[in-house]
């Protein structure tokens, strides 16, 4: 299966002029490593990691903000696991987790919930980070609290999407890209018609192997037959309009704002803040703190490398001072980092 | 960390349901997908059920692969 589907790409390949298509999914970079894809790929046909990895992407300042509520004494910090690592300006949470504070790391953002019950006297705070496939369970979880009168839940958003990300690389003319393979869990939930905006050809991948094989054939096509679409290989959960209760659920409870994206900088309208009516649960809202803006300066790559421009082997940090135990750039931390899975499958 | 994996559901109370996958049994939200019955294979992510896995398309995807590999 695997060989035939290499080789259908081949023959699609063979005379085009160079191209690269960039996944836009750390769960896809992790996949294609995985599978060794891009070392089975003709010459002529190059895959880049675009920024599909929200850890990755949450700057700084965020971290700063976060260790400051965790440093609180009457503080809870819940998260998932992949943020323990994302160094802020100074440290992690997972050094100040050592140094004493209580964090927690959480499987599903409604494990905050019973935390927050079983420990009245503490303001508990979950560390909101995610992509479209995440948000709407934050949401949820914040309905719930709501519905059931928890008071001691607040929530620090850096949620953002991806829609906006991809319009901003389209538009940057540093990045050169022919096709986007276009993350399938995010898909599920904003659905296909959400990626209609892109002019070149675009194909919503699933997850194994053959599936982004066939997602690559699929672009490979479009290109032979001077088309430029968006398309769905992953029909199985992805559906042209998505999920329209958990659609109906992030306007409910969040608003765009425009963000900050390690590495790349401000997207405008690229992130989900709390609404108004839920005010209640903001952190930034009820437990205002002062976190100084620092400028860190830094030779990491981060930042090109989320963009595609360059790889990761061509950062003077990669492999000597940065690697998945002493993360310096954000990519090398999470495991769905674009370093962290070339320093993990390339070594 | 859009990770998912899609799961059988076995018991539903309320809008939780019990969904198990490979013999391991767990529970999972079904406020985003509230139609969701017994019997469907969901996709399974932060403890949330977000989409029902159509498997009429699995099957198609499997038959476009099996093509490729004549």
């Amino acid at each position: 299966m695997f060989n035939a589907l290499v080789k259908k790409i081949e023959q699609l390949a063979e005379g085009k002029r160079p191209l690269r298509f960039m996944e836009v999914c750390g769960t896809h970079t992790v996949s294609i490593f995985r599978a060794g894809i891009r070392q089975i790929l003709p010459p002529n046909v190059e895959l880049v990691s675009g920024p599909g990895c929200p850890v990755c992407v949450t700057c700084d300042e965020y971290v700063d903000r976060a260790i400051v509520y965790a440093q609180m004494p009457d503080v809870i910090i819940a998260t998932f696991g992949d943020m323990l690592k994302v160094t802020g300006t100074y440290a992690n949470l997972a050094e100040i987790s050592a140094a004493g504070a209580d964090i927690r790391v959480i499987y599903s953002p409604l494990d905050c919930i019973k935390i927050a019950k079983e420990n009245p006297d503490k303001h508990v705070i979950f560390l909101a980070v995610g992509f479209e496939t995440t948000a709407p369970t934050t949401a949820a979880t914040i309905l719930t609290a709501k519905s059931q009168g928890v008071r001691n839940l607040f929530f620090l958003s850096a949620q953002k999407l991806v829609p906006p990300a991809l319009e901003m690389l389209l538009n940057d003319s540093e990045v050169r890209v022919d096709g986007f393979l276009l993350p399938g869990h995010v898909a599920v939930v904003i659905g296909v018609n959400a990626f209609k905006f892109l002019k070149i050809p675009s194909v919503v991948a699933g997850f194994e192997a053959e599936e982004i094989l066939l997602a690559l054939i699929n672009l490979l096509t479009q290109i032979d037959e001077g088309r430029a679409e968006v398309t769905n290989e992953y029909k199985s959960v992805v559906k042209p309009e998505g999920n329209l209760t958990a659609q109906k659920m992030l306007s409910q409870v969040f608003c765009t704002v425009d963000a900050e994206w390690r590495g790349i900088g401000e997207i405008s309208q690229s992130g989900l803040a709390l609404n108004e009516e839920f005010a209640d649960f903001d952190a930034e809202k009820v437990l205002p703190v002062n976190v100084p803006k620092i400028n860190r300066r830094t030779p990491c790559r981060c930042g090109e490398i989320l963009r595609g421009i360059v790889t990761p082997k061509d950062c003077p940090l990669f492999g000597k001072v940065c690697d998945p135990i002493h993360a310096v750039g954000p990519c090398m931390v999470s495991v769905e980092g674009i370093c962290a899975a070339w320093y993990r499958f390339s070594f | 960390m859009c990770l998912a994996f899609p799961a059988k559901i076995v018991e539903i109370k309320d809008s939780l349901a019990t969904v198990e996958r490979s013999g391991v049994k767990r529970d999972a939200s079904l406020m985003l997908l509230p139609d969701a019955k017994i019997g469907d294979y969901v996709l399974i992510h932060a403890g949330f059920a977000i989409q029902v896995v159509d498997e009429e398309e699995t099957k198609l995807r499997d038959e476009v692969l099996g093509a490729i590999n004549v």
